[in-house]
């Protein structure tokens, strides 16, 4: 992403981005953060992706090829710890730091300094979560939920080393999101009330909220785990009165906001391209509105629907399902308004939209089969099988990810100025759509059929499907790398960008130049 | 013929005839051996073709918009962005079908937590990597380990039908008899699931757990370790041998005679 | 929501870079300290960086409130600075509160749950089978395997020491308060004294803390390895305790600043920001002293 910072260099400002490294390693400025948070989490992507590549590989056939049980234990462990940790939370983090203050009229983020900080902590976590792969008795092996006992008494060596990486991106991801917060209630420019902020904005305050209300949480239950396998505790062991079943319940309560925190800002960026591309309000703003606050709150209330086979009373059992029920309802309000903006629209398909359809469609998919998981007696044949690992891609590859890719494509020509290539971005949108059904829609059925997940190998039963699904997966990996080519090419020699590339679009961030000046909106708008 | 060989011919069949090859390649639930196995799998495809149907009336809804209204088209954009009534409509009807889902859903939970009356009971032990059964009315306890051969594993030698599935004892139980399970770990948690049955519970140290099952059909079912327990997590298969009442008595009798 | 037009946005800065040099070192440190003590390893290259990136958190941390003070006496701060630094500090805070509530959370899932469970009551009392002759009771003063876990022989009793603590925290409370009272109508030195109060406080009741662990390791038996009593008691009180530490460090910053002549009858947000945090601190001490000591 250099080639951005030297197109924001010769920019007219009078204080522009310093010269070097140190612009990068001191910076306080929204954008250069942004653009190293979307930086660093692509090459996170990649490397959790090659983790997954891994896993595919040795699931190709039945018996063991490539790896061994205990290596692709620590395949499937660091994969999901990277994809969620290091690679799409801190994509959402960077797009907020780029466009919340454009968004809103703000010169920068509310606390620019601690922003800088947030960054290099997640560095700095991201760091001594990786060096565990280079340690004896190898990176965590006990899936990224990290089950006590397994974790505790019978965890390798490194998860101390991952107890600590846990709180460092923790307490980055609890200053991110003070810094969003602070920055959408404090620093809104003259006459931009809260219910005329973009629905990206609104997102991301309730995502933050989520933030700063669960990661500590998670802090808790990691610290027991820590005092169990250092300090002689009995939190997650029976024999001193304990129970494991206790960390899952910590940590789910982390867990299920969590899981809202990957997809919510990613509704907002839904929200702001179908409109676009449909050159249509979006429609049903307020309800929205309502709608993510009420899945917020719903979060905190559903935690147990990830442990309905860990022998939890009936009461708590059906408690748990209906309130993971009713959880549709504002989920499904969200998808008829997005169809309802298209609905009489004018629709393009630009990439962004294209992204942003599909989307829609699939994230349906992820959606109903949720409700399926939902439903408590169901999930008893459900839960643990390849069934919830289809359900739960279903929901983060074409919810989470695809809505970074569309942001990406959006935004490209007001972070770098440039236009990137249509023809290969709808190539991209194709692989990848493509590659993601065929990588993962028959995990349904493999799940269905009786897979466990988090299995090195398997029954002969199985081994069609998998071989479909690795196919897949290798298609949807390498159409990846295309991404990184068409960026590449299009900062490099794209056709210039207007100020607002796209007929449709609305909001502040389209009335600055591409690329965004280093410094905007040092006089506030107003917002009629 | 190769394995390799026999996947490929089944690849190639699938293509040419879903219908009959998807029976063999297993894409649903089983409807199992037990009657809440049954009522499961009815749940299961309720829900399933609820489902489906939003699904499909989405799908339509999606592509009517973006076939309709393109902009290369011409379409001019309408402005309407919002309807009370709609809204509230979709936010109702949803309410409803979760409702009709979730009526069946609870009377089965109920049903599931219910193991009373039980006829006999098996204590089922995880370890790292096998499983220990006790029967709790008789003087009956074992092991039962993975006995999958290494070499085929490595791929030294053909993958047979039970490859991952094989164990040296399986569980022996008898059939139309309510057997509660009691479910516990020595170790780490393991799940114990035998989908036939309709359910997987997991194994916690120090705690136990309890299911039932009431099995219809003599036969032999397979199950697998559902809970991350390590390495040997793939590797800690359940196999049991469900069989008539008199039959059961005398492999208890058989059982019993030899060890004590 | 305003003009932001003298909103100041620090042109860059090395504290956070050096912070996060420092946190690599001091938690890479001390993971290796703890692995390496566990598998009796050497451990002097662990506490080498350890207490190197200690310090270096430690200059970090002054370094960056110096550059802050100083741009605040410098008046580079309008009201809008003011109100990000209250909601940075207020969500900080509330980022605090969900990590106590997560605690709190797990004391009673342990005490109305799990031990019961364990022996032999409720839902799930089957659990007991496992532990035969174990009797669910709380504080649990005997654990479902003794062998294993040794349980305490008694538990603090919460009229003594516990009580005196409750009532020095809640004077500190007060205090604070009447410090800040005399702050806002500008008189210096109640000010002072009334802070230097709190904070000798906040000391007081950290020595009786110490006092109270030395009293439950050497007397009662009762410690971290004493079963769920002594795990979820240490945890809750010592990490409230470690909060006590930092407020009254924090407090103790705000009075050398005092001394100093910083802060306004009507701008002294650093004083403030400590002032609500030992306020919170307060607050879980009391549920602290019902929920772990007296119930």
């Amino acid at each position: 992403m250099s080639a951005v910072a030297d197109a924001h260099a010769a920019d007219h400002h009078d204080h522009g981005p310093a010269k070097g490294i140190g612009r990068w390693l001191f910076t306080t400025n929204h954008k250069d953060i942004g653009t190293m948070y979307l930086v660093f989490s692509f090459a996170m992507f990649l490397a959790g992706g090659a983790m997954a590549m891994v896993i595919r590989a040795e699931l190709f056939e039945p018996g063991l090829q490539m790896v061994q049980p205990a290596f692709f234990n620590q395949m499937t462990t660091m994969h999901g710890l990277i994809m969620i940790f290091g690679g799409v939370m801190p994509a959402f983090v960077g797009l907020a730091n780029w466009m919340i203050p454009l968004m809103v009229g703000a010169p920068d983020m509310a606390l620019p300094r601690m922003n800088n900080w947030s960054f290099w902590l997640l560095v700095t976590g991201s760091l001594i979560l990786m060096s565990t792969l280079f340690m004896d008795g190898g990176a965590p092996n006990f899936g990224w939920t990290a089950y006590a006992p397994l974790s505790t008494t019978y965890g390798p060596d490194s998860t101390t080393y991952f107890i600590f990486s846990i709180h460092i991106l923790g307490i980055s991801s609890i200053m991110g999101a003070i810094n969003v917060i602070a920055t959408i209630i404090n620093m809104r420019a003259p006459g931009m009330t809260l219910m005329k902020m973009p629905m990206f904005v609104w997102t991301w305050l309730i995502t933050a909220f989520l933030l700063i209300a669960v990661l500590p949480v998670l802090a808790g239950a990691v610290t027991m785990m820590l005092m169990d396998i250092h300090f002689g505790t009995a939190f997650f062991d029976a024999a001193g009165g304990g129970d494991p079943v206790l960390y899952q319940h910590i940590f789910w309560f982390f867990g299920h906001p969590e899981v809202y925190i990957l997809i919510l800002p990613a509704f907002g960026i839904i929200s702001q391209i179908i409109p676009t591309f449909s050159r249509k309000p979006l429609f049903g703003y307020t309800s929205m509105v309502y709608a993510t606050a009420a899945i917020a709150i719903l979060s905190f209330l559903v935690w147990s629907h990830h442990m309905f086979t860990v022998g939890l009373p009936l009461p708590g059992e059906l408690f748990f399902m209906y309130a993971t029920m009713i959880i549709a309802v504002p989920t499904g309000v969200k998808i008829f308004n997005w169809i309802s903006t298209m609905f009489r629209g004018s629709i393009s398909f630009e990439t962004p939209m294209l992204f942003a359809i599909g989307f829609v469609v699939l994230f349906t998919v992820g959606g109903l089969s949720g409700v399926m998981l939902a439903i408590a007696p169901a999930d008893f044949q459900y839960h643990d099988t390849y069934f919830v690992v289809a359900h739960f891609h279903y929901v983060l590859i074409p919810g989470a990810i695809y809505a970074i890719f569309a942001s990406v494509y959006y935004w490209l020509p007001k972070w770098s100025g440039r236009m990137y290539s249509e023809a290969l971005g709808k190539a991209h949108f194709w692989l990848s759509f493509i590659g993601l059904n065929i990588a993962f829609f028959p995990m349904h059925f493999l799940g269905l059929a009786g897979m466990p997940r988090r299995y090195a190998d398997y029954p002969t039963q199985f081994a069609n499907f998998n071989q479909v699904s690795t196919i897949g997966a290798f298609l949807f990996g390498a159409s990846q790398l295309l991404l990184v080519f068409i960026v590449y090419r299009a900062v490099k020699n794209g056709r210039k960008a207007e100020a607002k590339p796209w007929e449709g679009a609305e909001g502040l961030e389209w009335t600055v130049p591409s690329p965004a000046p280093y410094h905007t909106f040092e006089q506030p708008p107003r917002v009629n | 013929m190769s394995v390799q060989a026999l996947r490929a011919g089944a690849l190639a069949t699938a293509v040419t005839a879903p219908s009959s090859a998807f029976a063999e390649w297993g894409v649903n639930l089983p409807k199992g051996a037990t009657s809440i196995s049954n009522t499961i799998y009815g749940i299961h495809m309720w829900v399933f073709w609820i489902c489906v149907a939003i699904g499909v009336g989405v799908f339509l809804a999606i592509l009517w918009s973006v076939l309709a209204y393109r902009h290369s088209k011409g379409a001019k954009p309408a402005h309407f962005h919002e309807n009370t009534t709609v809204e509230i409509i979709w936010t109702v009807i949803p309410f409803l079908i979760l409702i009709m889902m979730a009526i069946p859903a609870t009377g089965t939970l109920v049903d599931m937590y219910d193991s009373s009356g039980a006829e006999m009971e098996i204590k089922v032990t995880g370890y790292q990597w096998r499983w220990q059964y006790e029967y709790m009315d008789e003087d009956i306890s074992f092991f039962s380990s993975p006995d999958t051969p290494r070499d085929a594993e490595k791929n030294l030698i053909e993958k047979t039908e039970d490859y991952k599935y094989s164990v040296d004892n399986p569980l022996v139980l008898p059939v139309d008899t309510k057997i509660r399970f009691l479910i516990t770990s020595n170790d780490v948690i393991h799940s114990w699931w035998v989908p036939e049955f309709g359910w997987k519970q997991d194994a916690i140290p120090g705690f136990i757990n309890k299911n039932w099952a009431k099995i219809e059909e003599p036969g032999t079912y397979h199950g697998l370790c559902a809970e991350l327990c390590g390495q040997g997590h793939s590797d800690m298969p359940i196999e049991v041998k469900a069989v008539p009442k008199d039959e059961y008595r005398e492999w208890v009798a058989e059982q019993t005679g030899e060890n004590g | 929501m305003s003009s932001n037009q003298s909103y100041y946005v620090p042109e860059s800065s090395i504290w956070p870079i050096v912070g996060s040099i420092g946190m690599l070192l001091t938690f890479f440190g001390l993971s290796t300290l703890l692995v390496n003590q566990s598998n009796g390893d050497p451990t002097t290259t662990a506490w080498v960086l350890f207490t190197v990136g200690t310090l270096v958190l430690i200059y970090m941390i002054t370094g960056w409130l110096r550059d802050v003070i100083r741009e605040s006496r410098a008046g580079l701060y309008d009201a809008q600075m003011d109100r990000s630094f209250r909601q940075g500090m207020s969500w900080f805070i509330f980022s605090e509160v969900a990590f106590f509530a997560a605690l709190f959370g797990s004391l009673f899932y342990i005490r109305f749950f799990a031990v019961p469970w364990l022996g032999g009551e409720g839902a799930k009392g089957s659990a007991n089978m496992l532990w035969e002759g174990f009797q669910a009771q709380w504080p649990l003063l005997s654990n479902p395997d003794s062998s294993q876990f040794a349980g305490p022989d008694a538990v603090i009793a919460p009229w003594g020491l516990p009580l005196l603590n409750t009532l020095i925290l809640v004077a500190s409370s007060i205090t604070l308060t009447l410090s800040h009272k005399a702050l806002k109508y500008d008189k210096r030195k109640p000010t002072i004294y009334w802070l230097a109060a709190t904070v000798a406080l906040g000391a007081v009741f950290l020595f009786f803390q110490i006092e109270e662990y030395i009293e439950a390791y050497s007397h009662l038996n009762l410690t971290l390895d004493s079963g769920i009593y002594g795990s979820i008691f240490f945890l809750m009180t010592g990490f409230h305790g470690l909060h006590v530490l930092l407020g009254g460090i924090i407090l103790f910053v705000v009075l050398m600043r005092l001394i100093k002549g910083h802060f306004s009858a009507h701008d002294h947000f650093g004083y403030e920001a400590g002032a609500w945090y030992w306020h919170f601190v307060d607050v879980v001490w009391i549920m602290l002293f019902i929920f772990v000591y007296v119930i």
